[in-house]
């Protein structure tokens, strides 16, 4: 194999020593501070206001004024202005967005250079192009916006989500309070900057950085309608808090995706496949195809080239542009990952990992393979979030969509033949939201994203989610 | 007048295609607005529900698998068995609400005329909410809306028939199955459906009708692991609306709140979720990814 140099990214971002909550416009103080960690250092980046009750209170109060006087009342072309203004700066401050994401979240600068930011960034671009044509979605000839939304994003993907959440909310003519995960706040208050910089009229976005508190107050505060991904425990609480009110609600929760291999698969492919399935951003992804069924007669094959390709990734700094796997986000998820991962060990599944060095400080966790897992296994039922793949098998097709769908989730599936019949047989009896067909994890704008049971409902992206932003 | 003594009809449940009493063994008397006793009807107890869940489950994949040319055929053809009952239907209703003679006839013939509107939609609706999507890559991507599951209705409570058949032709429209829980007070119309709904080609297990109390029942369905959406546009208890709402927050259905009505489109899209497929569509995107 290849030594590589180390590449450091060399462009750093201003990162200011506090953040303040960005409120009605103004970045003002909260009820306390916290920092924000580089995890894959563990130092300090910078402290954050964290917002209460009041502060919650006082954004959403802003956000209706904004809603009632200015943005409810502006025209969609006007309001697509703004937001193609948006789409435009965060394309051009994309290098020190894609740092800070890196280094607040821990994820590969190859993936917030690549990925992140300009996906963020055709988020705006495309639901810009909405805001004046909303008579054409489809959901009647003049749908009106809902008011006052409340949004709460995760760590995983913290500019990202951000734009899933704030681009269709706009774009339809809303205001929106939105809390960014408690790790991972920097790009959210940095895009805070950006929307005085595009002179977006005071109260159209708030930002209140917090813990889960702070979410809760938000869901419960004056809001329209309630926008959340996360963990499916929290989106059942809020599914049983917003109960009985007339907020309305989408989901975007949890994930255990199969990633099915059949015998007439191309297997470099299908192998590239599994490898970005779960080790895409550390696996910190919640439709990560975390579960291998790969068809017995191939089983041996796949797993041997599997294990040839993981012992190539790179794990390490972020902030080198040849790293593949990151930092885990936090310390409370590097427990959860190697919690679950000694209960695959405990339960009989057999764990393999490749041979390299890791960091002296931060939260690390090597690429893991389990073989031998029973869908009893708590690997094979709970999500992991994080790099670790189990791996199950089968022998007939059917028996491979039986166990793709045991699972109370049903957010996203692969599936890997060079068969078309058997592919768009696959795809009909899948219970997800999204299926990948020999590719996986590729998101888009115009393509709508979110899953079935307890993966949630709503979707975000194309026509289909602007449905959750419009009164219909 | 001739002598002849009349032949009562027994009411009873519809569930996977049979007419079973309660399991429970309990039934109630039904009567109309002017306090006639008009027959006892089954009360559904837990245990029914859940068989009616079951039924449900059993029938989903089978029905949302049937071409939608078939589905609509189907649902045509029970608006053709209605027709032809239109009188007993509309003396039902009559009976039931105290409406006049001729308005009851005129909402027997609106549910007629509701089931040949959905008809018509079982082969167009995907078409209209779904499509292809341009991505920003070399990929075929292509969005449709797929039926939720099982369904349970708790069905309007004034409104016993039209309602009935408002709530859940476009829930089975798109695929899904029902469990309804009829109009607590005027079930005797839903639970003759089912006798039309049984001679239409509608496979058993396709629709479930309940008649019973909806405090004791819709519970059961709410928080039901196997019901994957909740109508509860009957409901007229506020309270127990939050209560039904709260429980099946459980396993995260998806609930329709009482008191909002909609274009057909709108409730077709309410049962349904989008699936949304991607293939790449050249050979360098094969493999796809940042890898």
């Amino acid at each position: 194999m290849f030594e590589y140099a180390p590449a450091p990214e060399s462009v750093r971002p201003q990162i200011k020593e506090h953040y303040g909550l960005f409120i009605d416009g103004e970045f003002v103080d909260g009820q306390a501070d916290f920092k924000s960690v580089d995890p894959s250092t563990e130092e300090s980046l910078f402290t954050v206001a964290e917002a209460g009750e009041a502060d919650v209170a006082k954004a959403v109060a802003a956000a209706r004024r904004a809603h009632e006087t200015v943005w409810g009342p502006m025209s969609g072309a006007e309001r697509g202005k703004y937001l193609f203004r948006i789409a435009r700066l965060l394309q051009e401050r994309a290098r020190e967005f894609a740092v800070a994401e890196s280094l607040d979240n821990g994820k590969p600068i190859k993936e917030t250079r690549d990925f992140d930011v300009p996906t963020a960034a055709q988020h705006f671009f495309y639901h810009a192009g909405w805001a004046d044509k909303l008579a054409y979605a489809g959901l009647g000839p003049d749908p009106r916006p809902l008011g006052v939304v409340g949004q709460v994003i995760p760590w995983n993907f913290p500019l990202l989500m951000l734009a899933w959440k704030i681009a269709p909310a706009l774009a339809c003519g809303n205001t929106v309070v939105l809390k960014p995960a408690e790790t991972t706040p920097l790009t959210a208050l940095m895009f805070a900057e950006l929307c005085q910089e595009a002179d977006l009229p005071p109260g159209v976005v708030n930002i209140l950085p917090g813990a889960g508190a702070t979410g809760a107050a938000l869901v419960d505060a004056a809001v329209d309608k309630v926008a959340f991904t996360g963990s499916t425990a929290v989106g059942r609480a809020i599914a049983k808090a917003v109960a009985g009110s007339k907020k309305k609600v989408t989901l975007e929760l949890g994930g255990k995706a199969a990633n099915i291999v059949f015998d007439d698969a191309a297997i470099d492919q299908a192998v590239e496949g599994i490898v970005n399935g779960i080790f895409f951003n550390q696996g910190h992804v919640c439709c990560a195809g975390s579960r291998l069924l790969v068809q017995e007669s191939v089983a041996g094959e796949v797993l041997e080239r599997l294990k040839a390709r993981v012992a190539t990734l790179r794990v390490g700094d972020p902030l080198d542009k040849n790293t593949d796997i990151g930092a885990i986000n936090s310390a409370e998820q590097l427990e959860r990952i190697t919690a679950l991962a000694k209960a695959g060990e405990e339960e009989g599944a057999d764990a393999w990992q490749p041979a390299c060095d890791l960091p002296e400080r931060g939260f690390w966790f090597r690429p893991t393979v389990f073989t031998g897992v029973q869908q009893s296994m708590r690997i094979a039922q709970e999500e992991i979030f994080g790099p670790v793949l189990s791996v199950l098998t089968f022998r007939t097709p059917d028996e491979a969509i039986a166990k793709a769908n045991n699972t109370p989730y049903g957010l996203s599936a692969g599936v890997w033949t060079e068969k078309g019949s058997k592919i768009l047989w696959a795809a009909e009896r899948l219970r997800a939201g999204v299926v990948w067909a020999n590719t996986f994890n590729q998101f888009d704008a115009a393509s709508p994203f979110g899953g079935l049971k307890e993966s949630g409902y709503g979707r975000e992206g194309g026509r289909q989610g602007l449905e959750a932003y419009l009164d219909v | 007048m001739s002598d002849r003594l009349r032949v009562n009809k027994t009411y009873k449940l519809y569930v996977g295609g049979k007419f079973p009493r309660s399991e429970s063994g309990r039934s109630y008397p039904v009567s109309s607005p002017d306090a006639t006793v008009l027959a006892n009807a089954a009360m559904a107890s837990r245990k029914d529900a859940r068989d009616a869940v079951a039924a449900a489950r059993k029938a989903q994949r089978p029905w949302a698998g049937q071409t939608a040319y078939l589905r609509g055929q189907i649902l045509y053809r029970a608006a053709e068995m209605l027709e032809g009952r239109a009188g007993q239907f509309a003396e039902e209703v009559a009976e039931a609400t105290g409406a006049e003679p001729h308005e009851a006839l005129g909402t027997v013939e609106a549910a007629i005329d509701r089931l040949v509107h959905y008809a018509g939609w079982t082969d167009k609706y995907a078409s209209v909410l779904g499509g292809a999507n341009p991505v920003a890559g070399p990929y075929f991507n292509h969005t449709k809306p797929e039926p939720l599951g099982v369904v349970a209705v708790v069905a309007p409570q004034d409104d016993p028939f039209l309602g009935l058949v408002e709530a859940l032709a476009p829930a089975i429209a798109t695929g899904n199955t029902v469990v309804v829980l009829a109009s607590e007070s005027k079930p005797l119309p839903a639970l003759s459906f089912g006798e039309v709904l049984a001679t239409s080609d509608l496979p058993g297990g396709v629709v479930n009708l309940l008649s019973g109390k909806v405090a004791e029942v819709a519970p059961h369905l709410a928080s039901h692991a196997d019901v994957n959406g909740l109508d509860l546009g009957g409901v007229g208890d506020a309270a127990l609306a939050a209560e039904l709402e709260a429980a099946a927050a459980g396993t995260l259905k998806v609930v329709r709140r009482p008191g909002r009505a909609g274009a057909s489109l709108d409730l077709l899209r309410q049962w349904t979720e989008y699936k949304t497929v991607w293939h790449p569509a050249g050979m360098a995107a094969a493999a796809g990814g940042a890898y």
